[in-house]
């Protein structure tokens, strides 16, 4: 009980401290941010469930207005954006990537993250943002895909990044990947 | 300091937060079925006007305030504009932004002047319903304790880490520091845990499974840390 507490409040602040690294751009001039590296971490490491609820209590601290989003937003303005659909993706996202680390078993760790995060940090999240999107901007939901369409290439590179970085915690604590249990 | 609140006190503080978040959500929802390009600029101007009254305290530092917390959001409305203009539907560009910064500059008005125990009580009211589904407030409170004292901790850590990684390398760390950043969280939360359990683990009082060295509320009379 107190180490799920702990795992899930930590990985709710590895998140908020992904956000404030300094953001890349990519070669479009899209800027990516390392936020959606920590909901694709959760899920992967915590598994479905507790991956999840650290994107949700991430989510509703950011709500309560801790300036936690990359950028330093935070508060409930950013609930009523545009981008108010991929945000409440998050937690899906954090879920199915999780849910694909428990249940699939291809090749290595590497690539089980990795298309985990795809599946769960990509898809997942999408499809959420992009109906949010058409929703808040008034537009059909093609021309909505296609505004979020610059920053699949950044997302690939977090997918790939994560698979990555939970092949080096399974070879250091490999007790850790609870998702792998 | 971590928050997004305002530094003074003004009158849209003396509104009590469950109201106020109501009235933000009534708002909003009456914003978004607008479509009269006039209605919608004068629900904008409405908002500004509320934001000027928060008072003239240290030259209309809540609007200057305001606005400065509505700088990220500028390139998301730019973008929303460009692709109007580019498809030749300026009207409604227009409408889309309007009814965008309204909304969400009224949502940072209530977040400007609502202490954060005044939104954590109401989100506790709000989950209350939730505990027959498993959801225990006092592990949910308990969480967002440890979550807003520790984003500082990795925060700095992360800096650490790019620092050091920049004293022995000549390229961008990238994200070759996030294993090291989260094999460090992981570690940390083993040791909070460790912690938690000493202190009398997460369990509330009287159901705790180990024996706790401390007096809990409502624990033996007898007890030497008690006041007679």
């Amino acid at each position: 009980m107190e180490r799920k507490i702990a795992m899930t409040a930590l990985f709710a602040a590895l998140t908020a401290a992904l956000g404030l690294l300094p953001k890349l751009s990519l070669a479009s001039g899209v800027p990516i941010t390392a936020q959606t590296l920590g909901v694709m971490l959760a899920g992967a490491v915590l598994g479905a469930r507790l991956g999840a609820l650290s994107v949700l209590l991430f989510l509703a601290l950011t709500a309560l207005g801790l300036p936690l989003l990359a950028g330093g937003r935070g508060g409930l303005g950013v609930f009523m954006g545009p981008s108010v659909g991929f945000l409440l993706g998050w937690p899906l996202g954090a879920y199915v990537t999780g849910l694909v680390m428990e249940r699939l078993r291809v090749g290595g760790v590497f690539v089980t993250a990795t298309l985990a995060a795809v599946l769960g940090g990509i898809v997942a999240i999408y499809v959420p943002g992009i109906i949010g999107m058409a929703a808040m901007l008034d537009k059909p939901l093609p021309e909505a895909a296609l505004l979020a369409l610059p920053f699949i290439p950044g997302d690939l590179i977090k997918a790939i990044c994560t698979g990555l970085v939970v092949n080096a915690i399974w070879r250091a604590r490999p007790e850790a990947v609870a998702s792998l249990r | 300091m971590l928050t997004l609140a305002l530094p003074f006190r003004t009158w849209a503080h003396d509104v009590p937060a469950a109201p106020k978040l109501a009235a933000l959500a009534a708002a909003t929802a009456a914003l978004f079925p607008i479509d009269d390009l006039a209605a919608l600029s004068a629900a904008a101007a409405a908002s500004a006007a509320l934001h000027v009254s928060l008072g003239p305290d240290r030259r209309l530092g809540a609007a200057r305030e305001a606005l400065r917390m509505l700088r990220p959001f500028v390139w998301v409305l730019a973008l929303v504009m460009g692709w109007h203009l580019a498809t030749g539907q300026t009207a409604e560009g227009a409408r889309v932004c309007l009814r965008l910064v309204t909304a969400v500059s009224l949502a940072n008005l209530v977040t400007m002047t609502t202490r954060l125990d005044d939104l954590t009580s109401v989100a506790e009211r709000l989950a209350a319903p939730l505990r027959p589904l498993g959801v225990q407030p006092r592990a949910l409170a308990l969480a967002a304790a440890l979550a807003v004292r520790f984003t500082p901790v990795l925060t700095l850590r992360g800096a650490q880490l790019s620092e050091a990684w920049r004293a022995r390398a000549r390229r961008r760390p990238g994200w070759r520091l996030a294993a090291p950043l989260c094999l460090s969280a992981l570690d940390d939360a083993e040791r909070v845990a460790e912690a938690l359990r000493a202190r009398g683990g997460a369990a509330p009082p009287g159901r705790s499974s180990s024996p706790s060295p401390f007096p809990q509320e409502g624990g033996s009379a007898t007890s030497p840390h008690r006041r007679p």
